[in-house]
């Protein structure tokens, strides 16, 4: 399909129709991404009202169904209050500061064998870069709010990123031992085989360190102190509003779909499908609508990425809220040495050639 | 030794998982949600909602104005001026309940001697304007006369535990 509409547009000089297609891609990419956003909040709600005996929203639409759109709606309409001390500038750039980071990292994440908006060699590396420039976004709008408890909001979150960023670099430089390479895509192939294979079994610690920090970096429960409602309100988002508050909303979930993309990429084979190995091969490669179901494919990656998305919600629905000091504990003290330990048994591993997953 | 078993007991996160278990369980549980407006729950017939006053069968308001209800009221929520009839009866000439004032404690319906101010199971009002909450005499006979039936049987229940 890009290549009829870069027919179609070669009239134009080269560059303009380089730009055209790499806008159609980031608008497919991006449109999707934000339904999914909608209706995440809306299965949040849904679960955790399950979780808590109740039903959940559903006046809005079947079920409940257009809620998110009714939110949109009544956010768009809202007035943005800017308080009359803070930053205007900084004020307005933060939310954008947070939603731009964690928008541009999903440029890197393939969907399926070659469907990547930019296939590029150190994308793992990318992916941390750009979820670690997220916390610019909480800092500058905690501070450029004038107010105290965003003040401190901001404090907690900038320190909380900070010290889980190394138990999740350390995560990752498991996987990239165990792949040898820093591509995504080449990191699910190392992958292939059965389930097995996956780097599930071999990385298991990392898997496990790897996924509550990245609970950890979206700020959600139970490592929700920098908004900790209950003791600073809202924390670094208390004084935003409207739009830009939905801002603030939307790069969070986007953040949480990122990151349970990235878990299944790395840990669960991404788009590779669990029945290689236990089906025969011919079921999984024929044409047909079934083998293309059970066959490797996107709905695979959708389907472990909801699954993660689920256990966000299911956390967020148990466990209360980690206290400032056990956060910081739990992040120094207990998953830097584990990582640090199973990265010198991953070593061994793949230097001794051991088992289905590194000979 | 216990040390060491509590640490590894933590390190698989063993307490964690169970608190899920039981999260994820409640999952699956029957809703207790009562989706208000299609499903009510129950009703006592002692139900203090909004007040009537009470007429007997010959259309004779019941009330006599003793002011019982306006001493007893904790909230002062009631107001009552009265006038000697032609007749030579005590009775109201003003009798007014400030629905924004009053905490619904019942109090007046417990005062009254002739079952004339009472409290009615209907609560499914509202007022568009200030004096919409603010019910005078009229209006209390009114919500009296509407509601007669279901009051008279909410007071028959009741009576022998009284």
């Amino acid at each position: 399909m890009l290549e009829t509409i870069e027919s179609m547009l070669s009239f134009l000089p080269d560059s303009i129709v380089a730009l055209t297609i790499i806008t159609i891609k980031i608008m497919v990419l991006v449109l999707p991404l934000m339904g999914a956003v909608a209706y995440l909040t809306l299965a949040e709600r849904k679960i955790i009202g399950y979780i808590q005996v109740r039903i959940g929203p559903n006046r809005v639409g079947p079920r409940g169904l257009l809620q998110p759109i009714a939110d949109a709606v009544k956010l768009l309409f809202k007035e943005t209050i800017l308080p009359t001390n803070a930053n205007r500038f900084l004020f307005l750039s933060a939310p954008v500061l947070t939603l731009a980071p964690s928008l541009a990292a999903w440029a890197v994440v393939p969907f399926d064998d070659g469907l990547v908006i930019s296939n590029i060699d150190a994308s793992l590396l990318y992916i941390l870069a750009m979820t670690s420039l997220g916390v610019y976004g909480v800092i500058i709008a905690g501070w450029a709010s004038n107010s105290k408890y965003a003040f401190l909001g901001a404090l907690r979150s900038a320190a909380q990123i900070v010290s889980y960023e190394i138990a999740m670099g350390f995560a990752l430089v498991g996987v990239l031992i165990a792949a040898g390479s820093l591509n995504l895509g080449e990191i699910v192939d190392g992958q292939r085989g059965s389930v097995l294979t996956w780097y599930l079994i071999p990385l298991l610690p990392l898997f496990v360190v790897y996924f509550i920090s990245g609970v950890a970096e979206t700020n959600r429960a139970p490592f929700d102190v920098a908004e900790g409602e209950s003791e600073i309100v809202a924390g670094f988002h208390v004084e935003y509003s409207s739009m830009t508050f939905s801002v603030f909303f939307l790069a969070e979930y986007a953040n949480m779909i990122l990151i349970s993309l990235l878990t299944s990429v790395m840990f669960l084979g991404g788009w590779l499908s669990p029945l290689t190995g236990i089906l025969p091969d011919t079921m999984l490669e024929n044409t047909g609508v079934i083998s293309t179901l059970l066959g490797d494919g996107m709905h695979w990656l959708i389907a472990k990425t909801a699954f993660f998305l689920f256990l966000f919600l299911w956390f967020r629905a148990t466990f209360p809220r980690y206290r400032y000091d056990q956060i910081m504990r739990l992040g120094w003290k207990v998953f830097i040495p584990i990582t640090i330990v199973w990265l010198l048994v991953v070593a061994g591993m793949v230097v001794g050639h051991i088992g289905p997953w590194f000979d | 030794m216990n040390v060491i078993t509590n640490y590894f007991k933590s390190l698989i996160l063993i307490e964690l998982l169970r608190g899920l278990m039981l999260t994820g369980k409640y999952l699956f549980r029957r809703k207790i949600t009562v989706q208000y407006p299609e499903e009510k729950t129950p009703m006592s017939p002692r139900f203090r909602g909004l007040h009537a006053q009470r007429r007997y069968p010959n259309g004779e308001e019941r009330c006599i104005a003793c002011k019982l209800c306006e001493a007893v009221c904790p909230a002062l929520a009631i107001t009552i001026d009265s006038e000697e009839r032609d007749d030579g009866t005590r009775r109201t000439t003003r009798y007014d309940i400030d629905l924004t004032k009053c905490i619904f404690c019942g109090f007046c319906e417990e005062a009254c001697p002739v079952d004339a101010i009472v409290e009615t199971r209907f609560f499914e009002y509202h007022g568009e304007n200030r004096g919409d909450l603010y019910m005078t005499k009229d209006k209390l006979l009114a919500v009296g006369d509407k509601l007669e039936k279901q009051i008279a049987a909410d007071r028959a229940t009741d009576a022998k535990y009284r």
